[in-house]
């Protein structure tokens, strides 16, 4: 097990040494910062000593060298925009993020996975069309679609709740709703589905012809196994919860990383959202190795090491 | 005269991991270990034994779609040609396969007269009309209709594309055909049928089959000589009418005796104990030695070879005379 | 769509009764609806009487106290019967304590005792195993201990072999049969392998399109068949021993469920048709005391 862990860590370092990588070289490729933060029509003078005070000046790779020493080192360069360490400006604006992706994450599972087992175990009936017409809806129609429709009726309509900013507690509503809304549409589908897969296992005929009752063989013989998939959509959610909010931070004006992300793209504020993607990446690699951990514990076919030697 | 099919010492081994660590030890798996046969042109060779033997390891060395280990596989006095050159396509012609599950073996998306036309638009034989003209003979030899030609797999019952699979088969007029449990996935009325076209078949085109099957019956019935395997090795090869009648290896014996039949009083049963052992941890000495009711100690230390018997059978067990 | 035309059998207490036939014919659902197991888009007529109690229809919680308990199943394949995700242990486990209320070390024991008894050594260890680290035939002995543990009157056993290999259908058909000799528990054997049921069964009832075609002891069967059929089966299926002999074939295709020929369902497949066969069902008749057969010409 320990072998095996220290494997997964291996190729997720490497993975997040790749991520980096190729967003450093895709940035210093795509536009000139200096150009950005001063303005097009900045004195040349002036152009040149931001450059020199930045390192822009150097050859890429050695830019790039200096980059990798220095973040070996644990410093992940400042903001060109106001100077402060660019970890500081990002970790600043990650409560703000967790506090709209965390309710709605939680409101996904919420949602979601009763819906998928509810209309999985009702199968054709009124319900289960319902639901799986619900779900269509709510994760073809984009979130930023879903976003202006929610603040048209609950903030110009009916005035119950602010459309943007951060300013009052019922600010936060709008945008976890809109995450959640399209999320427990995906999760709803793919539960139903996994249910649906294992209801037709002859483990669960048999589990009934043993004497079970329903909800028993249902509670007992089907969920576990359907949390097995179940378990990968999960997963992918949980790694989406420092950067899932772009859009909807934009639309809604919330002040976490999805929107610094998008502001540090446009001005070239290269350390900023290197760290961004860092962070991301991070995350990412993490939820993956967690599944893979949950995995092996749902499901004892891949368990490693195990009793089957021979 | 040189056999249509000769099989030498063939082997094959796979290197297989103990327990799922990446860096675990390597085991070696003996799949075919040292398998020989003889298959003269017209004949059939029925080839026994339970799941895991090496009976379809051994089909697809013979025609090549595996690489052997070890040993030789001759087609018409000549050595089987390295898989996929040109000369091993030539070769194929002769030889085809006809597997299990019919419906697996065909496309769902092309209709029965392409299929049926496929193997000979591949090999560039003939003009369209004359592929048309051989496939429609060759539907009717199989005992399908000519409007079959137009219909496709999901139309036609488990027979039928059984016998479509026949009909692509026979289409490059080959010499050998390797059956795999050709018949295991139908059902019972529908089982004689296509043993009776495949042995009409025989008579009229002369082929080879090589047949592979659990079920002894069917076996006995198509086959001019039989091979038991267990464990990788041919353990009992001969006549069938004798072979089944009066088995001479243990493992022969018992596997006749464990067919249920009507009557069965006559008989005591004889169930062996335990199951096949993994072939990774094949036993030292004659691999069959721990379920064996009659094993001595020699069975333990000395591997027993196919050797022949007084009445013209092989048999690879020590005790072969004493326990006849 | 109509899987089952009217299917009248019995079975008595003690008896091993063969169901036979091929696949699609019923065998199956047959016993599946009588235990109200093909979910809720299947209707059920007639009916299922158990002890003179009548099932069909019966509300849930009656069949789950019939289920297992009274009637027990065990199934074609063992390994996917079992749930890939628990231990054999606490499967085994969970039918004691429905069935038999015990708890703690007393329900270990006696799981440990079925594993035994179903030829399973080494139990205490197997009970920690996940059904992927067995057998298929390790895993139908564990359906089977699973089956005893309810202690029933009947086990139908569904194929029970099929996905096997020979020598281990021989060790689990006597496994079977050894049982019954000590619990004097009835069973119905289904199957589609006339060698089967003759060597395991008193009486067998021949299945075609839905329908009990023939239903007679297993040397009545064998000897003197009815049924043009039955007949056929018999014809198609070579022997081991003796002169071989050509096959016979039955002509044609068993037809579609949803598209029977009106009449007697073998009818376009029976070389003894006369025009008469075409107009209704043919009713199971009495032949001899024990043989029913549906044939207006046997």
């Amino acid at each position: 097990m320990l072998r095996y862990l220290t494997g997964r860590l291996l190729r997720a370092v490497l993975t997040i040494f790749l991520v980096i990588t190729f967003a450093f070289f895709v940035l210093h490729l795509s536009g000139d910062p200096a150009m950005m933060i001063l303005s097009a029509d900045a004195p040349p003078e002036s152009v040149k000593a931001f450059r020199a005070a930045w390192g822009l000046d150097r050859p890429l790779w050695i830019q790039y060298l200096a980059y990798v020493w220095n973040a070996l080192h644990g410093d992940l360069g400042n903001s060109m925009r106001d100077g402060r360490p660019a970890v500081q400006l990002v970790l600043e604006r990650v409560p703000a993020t967790l506090a709209i992706t965390v309710p709605a994450f939680l409101l996904k599972l919420v949602i979601g996975i009763p819906a998928g087992i509810y209309a999985a175990l009702h199968r054709n009936s009124a319900a289960d069309r319902l639901t799986m017409m619900v779900s269509v809806a709510g994760f073809t129609v984009p979130s930023f679609v879903l976003a202006l429709v929610l603040v048209l009726v609950f903030s110009v309509q009916l005035g119950w709740l602010p459309s943007a900013g951060s300013d009052r507690p019922t600010s936060a509503i709008l945008p976890i709703v809109t995450l959640g809304i399209a999320g427990a549409a995906i999760l709803a589908r793919f539960t139903r589905s996994a249910m649906l897969e294992v209801l037709g296992q002859p483990y669960i005929r048999a589990a009934s012809a043993k004497g079970l009752q329903w909800r028993t063989v249902v509670v007992r013989h089907a969920l576990p196994n359907a949390a097995i998939p179940t378990t990968t959509i999960v997963g992918f959610m949980v790694g989406t919860l420092i950067a899932g909010a772009v859009v909807v931070e934009s639309v809604f004006a919330w002040p976490g990383i999805g929107r610094l992300l998008v502001s540090s793209v446009s001005n070239r504020d290269l350390a900023v959202v290197q760290v961004i993607l860092l962070l991301v990446a991070a995350t990412m690699v993490t939820a993956n190795i967690v599944v893979d951990v949950v995995y092996g514990w749902l499901d004892p076919r891949l368990r490693r090491g195990g009793a089957r030697g021979r | 005269m040189t056999a249509l099919l000769e099989v030498s010492n063939l082997a094959r081994t796979y290197d297989v991991r103990r327990g799922r660590w990446p860096f675990a030890r390597l085991a070696t798996l003996h799949a075919v270990d040292g398998v020989s046969f003889e298959l003269p042109a017209g004949r059939t060779l029925g080839l026994v034994g339970e799941s895991g033997c090496g009976k379809t390891t051994t089909a697809k060395l013979v025609l090549g779609l595996l690489p052997a280990s070890g040993g030789e596989v001759r087609v018409g006095g000549e050595a089987l040609p390295a898989a996929h050159s040109p000369h091993w396509r030539a070769l194929r012609r002769r030889m085809q396969m006809v597997y299990q599950d019919p419906l697996g073996a065909l496309d769902r998306r092309l209709s029965v007269g392409r299929q049926v036309m496929e193997p000979l638009v591949i090999h560039g034989a003939g003009s369209t009309a004359e592929r048309r003209d051989k496939a429609l003979a060759m539907l009717d030899a199989v005992g399908l209709a000519q409007h079959h030609f137009d219909r496709f797999p999901h139309e036609l019952s488990g027979g039928q594309r059984q016998r479509i699979v026949l009909a692509r088969a026979l289409i490059l007029d080959p010499q050998l055909l390797v059956c795999d449990e050709p018949i295991s996935a139908l059902d019972v009325s529908i089982q004689a049928q296509v043993v009776n076209l495949l042995l009409a078949l025989q008579q009229k085109l002369g082929l080879a089959y090589l047949f592979i099957s659990h079920d002894l019956r069917m076996v006995r019935q198509v086959s001019h000589e039989v091979a038991v395997m267990y464990l990788g090795r041919i353990v009992e090869q001969g006549d069938p009418d004798r072979l089944f009648a009066t088995p001479a290896h243990p493992y022969t014996q018992a596997l006749v005796s464990a067919i249920p039949t009507h009557g069965r009083a006559r008989k005591r049963r004889i169930v062996l104990p335990g199951e096949p052992p993994n072939p990774v941890d094949r036993p030292a000495g004659c691999a069959f030695h721990p379920r064996c009711p009659h094993a001595v100690e020699r069975c333990r230390i000395e591997t027993p070879a196919l050797r022949l018997l007084a009445d013209g059978r092989r048999a690879a067990c020590h005790l072969a005379e004493q326990i006849a | 769509m109509r899987a089952l035309h009217g299917i009248d059998l019995e079975v008595r207490r003690g008896e091993a009764l063969g169901l036979v036939g091929e696949s699609g014919c019923g065998k199956s659902v047959t016993w599946l609806a009588a235990l109200g197991l093909l979910g809720g888009r299947a209707r059920i007529g007639g009916e299922v009487l158990l002890e003179g109690r009548n099932l069909a229809g019966a509300p849930v919680a009656e069949l789950e106290r019939v289920r297992g308990r009274r009637i027990a199943m065990i199934f074609q394949d063992p390994s996917s019967s079992l749930n890939p995700v628990h231990r054999i242990g606490r499967q085994l486990g969970e039918a004691l304590r429905l069935h038999r209320g015990l708890e703690g070390t007393a329900l270990e024991a006696e799981a440990q005792r079925l594993l035994d008894r179903v030829g399973i050594a080494d139990g205490k260890r197997r009970l920690g195993d996940y059904p992927h680290e067995l057998s298929g035939g390790m895993n139908q002995r564990v359906m089977i201990a699973m089956a005893l543990a309810g202690q029933p009157d009947l086990l139908i056993a569904d194929e029970p072999t099929t996905a096997l290999d020979a020598t281990i259908q021989a060790q689990i058909l006597e496994l079977l049969a050894e049982i019954r000799r000590e619990t004097r528990m009835a069973m119905v054997l289904i199957s589609h392998d006339l060698g089967v049921v003759a060597e395991n069964t008193d009486r067998v009832c021949v299945m075609y399109a839905g329908r009990i075609v023939e239903d007679a002891p297993i040397d009545t069967v064998f000897e003197a068949p009815a049924h043009p059929y039955t007949r056929g089966l018999l014809a198609a299926l070579p022997e081991l021993e003796g002169p071989r002999r050509m096959l016979v074939p039955i002509a044609g295709v068993v037809p579609e469920p949803a598209n029977l020929p009106p009449g007697c369902s073998f009818a376009p497949r029976c070389d003894r048709r006369i025009e008469a066969c075409g107009h209704a069902p043919p009713p199971a008749t009495e032949l001899a005391p024990q043989h029913r057969v549906a044939c207006i010409r046997a």
